[in-house]
């Protein structure tokens, strides 16, 4: 099985005729329903469910709370190595950019570790560049035997992998996978990917699968809005969470919705989501998808985070620093000794957004999950 | 000789049919399926099929059922 | 609405109301039950022949065109289901098996465990299995893995008349269950049996509120009719509806203060 079929057929689809086809009334139809359908999807995301926001987000705000409660589940990044061998021209790791690169030593992950477990944080997400030399199989397994001492969750977001590869890391502690589609639109993604392993689209479209396969318990994917059509990328997202859905229902299937902003970069968006634009793709998922995990970085201001709060999100990062080493180091990342994947809006501590959090009504969660296994 | 007969014993005389002792119960074998000794057998099968002592018999049919 | 014709078991029904031919005073009315109800499968359980007493023969009464379901009523483990199965088979009107496993004779609810086990061993021998099961996701799961041609959940315990009480479960199958669902058991009213067509089932299987109506006949036209109603009320797609209350303070203010 594999998603690419799917998303082939719909790249050849005039997307965007069929949504600038989308009436007030498909709208409204899809909106009264309980169970929705691609095409109701399709419709919460056309230029016609703009008017229909607010409805949209009661709608959204009264099932997020039926699933989830006031509650919003907080997590952190920590980058163990930013070695790379992809040129992917929008990211700030890109193997033709010079930057420093370094890779934590096992003593310097424990340091992170107990930097970031003094903060309450108990869901950890680790990221790598794409090294197999650097940041291999062998030593992210050594990472774990570190991180597991201080996280009951941890998440992995770094190259794709063979499935035993995943099957590999699961035994040794990892229980969530995020892993980017990037962008859905295969001919763009290869412009955007021009050398390294992460050019093969199908590779790396079908590894949230494998980690499905693979005995993950979530496994969260995404479009890097912007980079394409937003419009196209968010439903294509969508379409991939309900085929993950159906095929593995063992499975917590999330997204994140990050957007690409402009910024002072040689690469500029191809489309710029706005704010009004990020809501209703975001209420669309939780329409379409009333379980759906949704998170939503710290890319986003805090004024955003906090406005959106009621709307569907379930996740949040805190406490972030998108730089290695950047939570134990004391760095002023403006001095350019440390630099980070992409610029953080929102810089609030971990006490500060628990704090923010129960102002508005809601109860920040560490820790939702103890993995067992027979680890020695 | 005897056979069981839906779970009752039945005396039959020696090199009985299959398809005589329905006859003779005035059941038509054209709707009914038989057991002989737990193995089902073809409508086919019920007149060259020479009964003998012991033999378990189930005949059923089709009735009224939802 | 002639060209919707329900697809199962390589058979190609117009109706999708199934029957049943229990529990009637008179069995000689069955044949006109069948008319009415335009139904074109009707189940019949299999038992040992009557030596005493000379019983009519509901056969007599099931007009040729209909597509015989035989039940496994009666047993009470996946081997006596199978034994029934073979059985009925050997009886020459098809190999369709609605599989119903209960072993328990307070409820008469429908052991699962025991059904996918018939079941998965019947499809093997070239059956055309219909199970009887309890609307329960993981038990139709294993249904559809073992190669169950449609899985039937109850609407209420059998025989009970008290309607969809299965409602939500039933509604989870029919998204999740890529075989057509038919709704067996408990459907006492015809808007009942319109309700789970509009939810999407794919049929429903009505015996006991049938033959148990004051007139027959009728209640097998009203059911036939609401099965109708409800599955082109399914096809023609339900229109826009308002679930909730109208916001007291909206929640999207934000986006038009820039």
């Amino acid at each position: 099985m594999s998603f690419y079929p799917i998303c082939t057929e719909y790249n050849a689809l005039p997307l965007n005729e069929r949504f600038e086809s989308v009436t007030e009334s498909d709208v409204r139809r899809a909106l009264g329903k309980t169970v929705l359908d691609a095409e109701d999807l399709l419709s919460l995301m056309s230029p016609a469910a703009a008017p229909f926001v607010e409805e949209m987000a009661q709608k959204a705000s009264q099932l997020t709370l039926q699933y989830f409660g006031r509650t919003i589940q907080l997590f952190t990044p920590l980058y163990l190595s930013n070695f790379c061998t992809n040129h992917c021209v929008y990211c700030g790791f890109n193997a033709k950019n010079k930057i420093p690169r370094s890779q934590l030593e096992l003593a310097q992950v424990e340091e992170e570790a107990k930097a970031i477990a003094a903060t309450g944080l108990k869901h950890l997400l680790i990221l790598t560049g794409e090294s197999r030399a650097k940041a291999s199989p062998d030593y992210l397994d050594s990472c774990m035997t570190v991180l597991r001492k201080y996280f009951p969750s941890v998440s992995i977001e770094i190259y794709s992998m063979d499935q035993d590869e995943y099957a590999r890391l699961v035994d040794s502690g990892v229980d969530g996978l995020t892993v980017f589609q990037e962008t859905y639109d295969e001919e763009l993604y290869a412009t955007l990917h021009l050398f390294g392993p992460k050019k093969n689209f199908r590779y790396r479209l079908d590894a949230p699968e494998r980690g499905c396969k693979a005995g993950m318990r979530v496994v969260n994917i995404g479009a890097l809005l912007g980079l394409g059509d937003w419009r196209k990328d968010a439903y294509l997202t969508g379409l991939h969470v309900a085929y993950l859905q159906n095929l593995y229902p063992e499975v917590d299937i999330a997204v994140s919705l990050p957007r690409m902003r402009p910024h002072a970069g040689e690469f500029q968006p191809t489309s710029i989501v706005e704010d009004r634009d990020m809501v209703q793709i975001m209420l669309a998922f939780r329409l379409f998808s009333p379980r759906l995990g949704i998170t939503i970085s710290t890319r986003e201001s805090v004024q955003f985070r906090e406005d959106i709060l009621p709307l569907g999100v379930t996740k949040m990062s805190a406490g972030v620093s998108t730089a290695v080493g950047g939570h134990s180091q004391e760095d002023d990342s403006q001095d350019g000794d440390t630099v980070g994947q992409f610029d953080i809006s929102d810089e609030r501590t971990v006490d500060e957004m628990c704090e923010a959090l129960r102002k508005q009504g809601y109860q920040p969660v560490f820790k939702d999950w103890e993995f067992i296994t027979d680890l020695q | 000789m005897t056979v069981v007969l839906n779970g009752k014993n039945v005396d039959i005389s020696e090199g009985m049919t299959l398809l005589g002792l329905l006859e003779s119960r005035g059941i038509s074998s054209e709707t009914v399926v038989v057991e002989l000794n737990r193995e089902i057998l073809s409508a086919d099968a019920f007149v060259s099929t020479i009964l003998g002592d012991g033999d378990l018999l189930e005949v059923l049919r089709f009735v009224g059922g939802g | 609405m002639s060209e919707d014709i329900f697809e199962i078991g390589g058979f190609k029904l117009e109706s999708r109301l199934f029957t049943g031919t229990g529990k009637y005073a008179d069995d000689s009315i069955i044949s006109d039950v069948c008319e009415a109800s335009a139904s074109q499968v009707i189940t019949v359980a299999l038992r040992r022949v009557d030596l005493e007493s000379g019983t009519g023969n509901v056969m007599d009464y099931i007009p040729k065109y209909m597509k015989l379901l035989p039940n496994t009523s009666g047993a009470r483990s996946a081997d006596e289901a199978i034994r029934i199965a073979r059985l009925a088979r050997a009886m020459g009107c098809g190999d369709w098996i609605k599989i119903e496993v209960i072993s328990d004779n307070k409820y008469l609810l429908p052991d699962g465990y025991e059904t996918a086990k018939a079941t998965e061993i019947l499809a093997n021998e070239g059956f055309v299995v219909l199970p009887y099961i309890n609307a329960d996701l993981y038990v139709a799961r294993s249904l559809v893995d073992a190669g169950a041609a449609a899985v039937m959940p109850l609407g209420a315990p059998i025989g009970t008349n008290r309607g969809l009480k299965t409602r939500e479960m039933v509604r989870i199958l029919i998204e999740e269950i890529d075989l057509p669902i038919i709704v067996d058991a408990g459907i006492g009213n015809p808007s009942e049996a319109c309700e789970a067509m509009e939810m999407g089932a794919d049929a429903c299987l009505v015996n006991t509120a049938i033959a148990t109506a004051g007139n027959p006949v009728l209640m097998a036209r009203a059911f036939g009719r609401a099965v109708r109603a409800g599955r082109e009320a399914y096809l023609a797609g339900a229109g826009a509806m308002c679930r909730h209350a109208k916001a007291s303070s909206p929640l999207t203010g934000f986006l038009s203060e820039d």
